[in-house]
């Protein structure tokens, strides 16, 4: 019995009980005022057809969770079973096989005592898929009839669709805070088996970072640190910060609104390039004419990745972002207060540099700080163009590293899951998970209570 | 019967006694191909506070806004005919409009001082311009305007908080304060006290009186009484046009004109 088809039969009975409920309503006696009927015959309708699928789809999913289990163990209780191997793994061999050809699959090397088993195997399911069918059935069939004797001219069933509804919509917002907090429960247990094996002091303070030096590394993830803020909240930012927030100025207080119309858009598709796009512009372009500048100007230690080119190219595309929050933080300015300074004789000019931005800082900060947080987390730009050695330099003519690059290393190709090597990738991600959380409260924080300042 | 009355109007344009600071000649408005004023020739005197009445959508406060050229702001605004200040064109290409407003000041409706200190919002345009020589004329001259508009003694212990923490009557007596910093010769005020409560409207009324003589007041005011009260010469707006404009006492007891009359007794507005 598969599971599509026992979902047909629970919709089936579902809609059948809402064409039951809305019959039954609308044989109610018609009636005015008081007497009127509570709810209207399709609010009774829905209220049965839930009834009728909510009770049985909940038992169908505990169902297919204990299912495999129970099928297992029948097929373990055949005498044939007796014939298998105690080892372990040739033991679940057989028994997949035998599953999958009960499920209809043709393998080539079969082991002879597969066959046998399958066809055990191939019953079982099907008698628990058939009790399984006639629970579901039986669970929407109780549940709808149970519904469907309620149901009364002073039954409010547009009261009870309501909450259902809303238990409904929380269920689905209950399941992405359940997922973030899962992630982030892992990233903390992999990171604490981490911290087992190399002191948290060691890892925060070190300065020599080498993963694959000895049998277990060196994990001094300062370098990493300092290669992240001096590409994504120093370089990026002196790239963003100006051209971002001087763009805001010109299109919010300048431009034309014709010329607004056509800019704001075309800036606004900086945003929309893929990152890897960035990245290979970065590592192909940038990179090589950075390298040959240095090497002009006879700068020492110009390699082929640098620092630079990673921070220019990811300040470019942090650009709409610092522009768009400059540019709604400039515009929820009141008209009114820039009227107020060019009344008294000031210029444009004068009216933005001591009016205008000094009473957009707050939302501008908060963009930047947004803006730094996205910039950190950034990972195909460093991966392709800043590098993977860990250097602790303020030079930006060198390669350095970060910790999204970093993490890309230790976790891509084939690692032993449980080596010192790979946790350190969750210890990393649980750093940058947390440095990025404050970074946006902070800058939610900012942004939120400059916004009051105004309402 | 027509040309009497424009006869008539055109005697009362003139401020009897009262050298005009600004003229205004044939002014017209539009806002892309709307008109906004039609016509409107006026005189604005030194000595009396002259106020514009007139029902919502009348163009008194687009005319104001032409006085110190506000409506340069609004792209889609065009003005024609002539506005003098002392005799100058004050919309020639000769016309420095960032010296215009420093000589024409204005109030808005809604107080709106600047997220800066109380002292920074005086100083603000004194600054701007270059009026103080040192930290001393500035608190003189943050003191002479905050004195001016009744102020000091409610803020002379709290200069350094923020402008917008205060009331609103006490943020647009900031605003005027900020208005007089850098010595106008004209105060436009656009429905002052339309934010206001009636105490704070009291303090504003007060104010202008102390005012009155020392700069030309032009106040724009929806509030009947409020004209009769702050005023000497009114001047009637309805739909775009100038229907009269005399003397306060006049106007509001033996009004020339049936629309005027109908105006002030209520028949619309």
């Amino acid at each position: 019995m598969t599971p599509g088809f026992i979902l047909l039969v629970i919709l089936a009975l579902a809609v059948a009980g809402w064409f039951a409920g809305r019959a039954k309503a609308a044989a109610f006696p018609r009636a005015t005022g008081a007497a009127r009927a509570h709810s209207l015959p399709s609010q009774h309708g829905w209220f049965v057809a839930i009834w009728a699928a909510a009770p049985a789809l909940i038992f169908l999913a505990v169902w297919a969770a204990v299912v495999p289990g129970l099928t297992l163990n029948e097929v373990l209780r055949a005498p044939a079973a007796s014939a298998l191997p105690a080892f372990p793994m040739e033991r679940a061999a057989i028994l997949s096989q035998a599953r999958a050809l009960s499920a209809g699959q043709t393998m080539p090397e079969l082991h002879p005592l597969a066959a046998s088993l399958a066809s055990v195997w191939g019953a079982a399911a099907t008698r628990y898929g058939m009790i399984g069918l006639a629970l579901a059935a039986l669970l929407a069939f109780a549940g709808g009839a149970w519904a469907w004797t309620r149901l009364s001219p002073r039954f409010r069933a547009r009261t009870r669709v309501e909450r259902i509804v809303m238990g409904a919509l929380l269920g689905a917002s209950l399941i992405a805070i359940l997922t973030t907090l899962g992630i982030v429960a892992s990233l903390l247990f992999e990171s604490l088996r981490f911290f087992s094996r190399v002191s948290p002091l060691d890892f925060l303070f070190g300065t020599l970072w080498s993963p694959q030096s000895g049998d277990e590394g060196t994990f001094g993830a300062v370098p990493l640190f300092w290669g992240t803020i001096f590409i994504g909240a120093i370089i990026a930012m002196l790239v963003a910060i100006p051209l971002g927030l001087l763009s805001a100025i010109y299109l919010t207080q300048y431009a034309p609104p014709a010329a607004r119309r056509w800019l704001k858009p075309i800036l606004e598709v900086l945003a929309g390039v893929p990152t890897v796009v960035y990245g290979y512009f970065a590592a192909l372009t940038v990179a090589p004419a950075i390298r040959g500048f240095a090497a002009t100007l006879g700068i020492p230690g110009a390699s082929s990745e640098s620092a630079l080119a990673a921070g220019l190219v990811m300040g470019v595309m942090i650009i709409p972002f610092v522009s768009s929050m400059a540019d709604d933080s400039i515009a929820a300015v009141p008209q009114s207060m820039r009227d107020g300074s060019l009344a008294m004789g000031a210029t444009t000019s004068e009216t933005i540099r001591r009016v205008l931005v000094p009473a957009a800082l707050p939302g501008v900060v908060g963009g930047v700080l947004l803006a730094v947080s996205r910039a950190i987390g950034e990972t195909m730009i460093v991966v392709m163009a800043a590098g993977l050695a860990a250097n602790l330099t303020a030079n930006p003519f060198s390669s350095v590293t970060t910790v999204t690059t970093q993490i890309v290393q230790l976790l891509t190709g084939d690692q032993e899951f449980d080596s010192a090597k790979t946790l350190a990738a969750f210890a990393l991600g649980l750093v940058l998970f947390i440095v990025t959380l404050l970074l946006n409260i902070v800058a939610l924080r900012v942004v939120k209570k400059y916004r009051e300042a105004y309402e | 019967m027509a040309d009497h009355s424009l006869n008539d109007m055109a005697a009362g344009q003139r401020a009897s006694n009262d050298p005009p600071k600004m003229e205004a000649r044939n002014v017209d408005v539009f806002y892309g191909a709307k008109q906004a004023i039609k016509n409107v020739s006026i005189d604005v005197g030194m000595e009396n506070v002259t106020a514009f009445i007139g029902p919502s959508g009348c163009g008194k406060s687009t005319f104001l806004r032409t006085l110190n050229r506000m409506n340069d702001t609004v792209s889609s605004a065009r003005v024609t005919g002539e506005i003098t200040l002392d005799g100058d064109d004050i919309y020639s290409p000769e016309m420095d409009v960032v010296q215009l407003r420093a000589r024409v000041g204005m109030v808005f409706q809604k107080p709106n001082p600047f997220p800066k200190s109380i002292y920074e919002n005086v100083a603000y345009g004194p600054r701007i311009h270059g009026l103080a020589s040192g930290k001393a004329d500035m608190d003189a001259i943050v003191e002479k305007s905050l004195r001016r508009a009744g102020l000091w003694d409610e803020v002379k212990d709290r200069l350094s908080e923020s402008g917008t923490a205060m009331s609103g009557g006490q943020q647009q007596r900031l605003c005027i304060a900020r208005a007089i910093a850098v010595e106008p010769e004209v105060i436009l005020m656009d429905e002052p006290c339309s934010a206001l409560d009636p105490i704070a409207t009291a303090k504003i009324e007060e104010l202008i009186h102390e005012l009155r003589g020392r700069y030309a007041i032009v106040i724009v005011t929806h509030n009947m009484q409020q004209a009769a009260r702050v005023s000497q010469r009114t001047a009637f707006f309805h739909l775009g046009t100038l229907v009269e404009y005399g003397d306060t006492s006049e106007i509001f007891t033996n009004p020339r004109e049936t629309r005027t009359k109908d105006y002030i007794t209520g028949r619309y507005g």
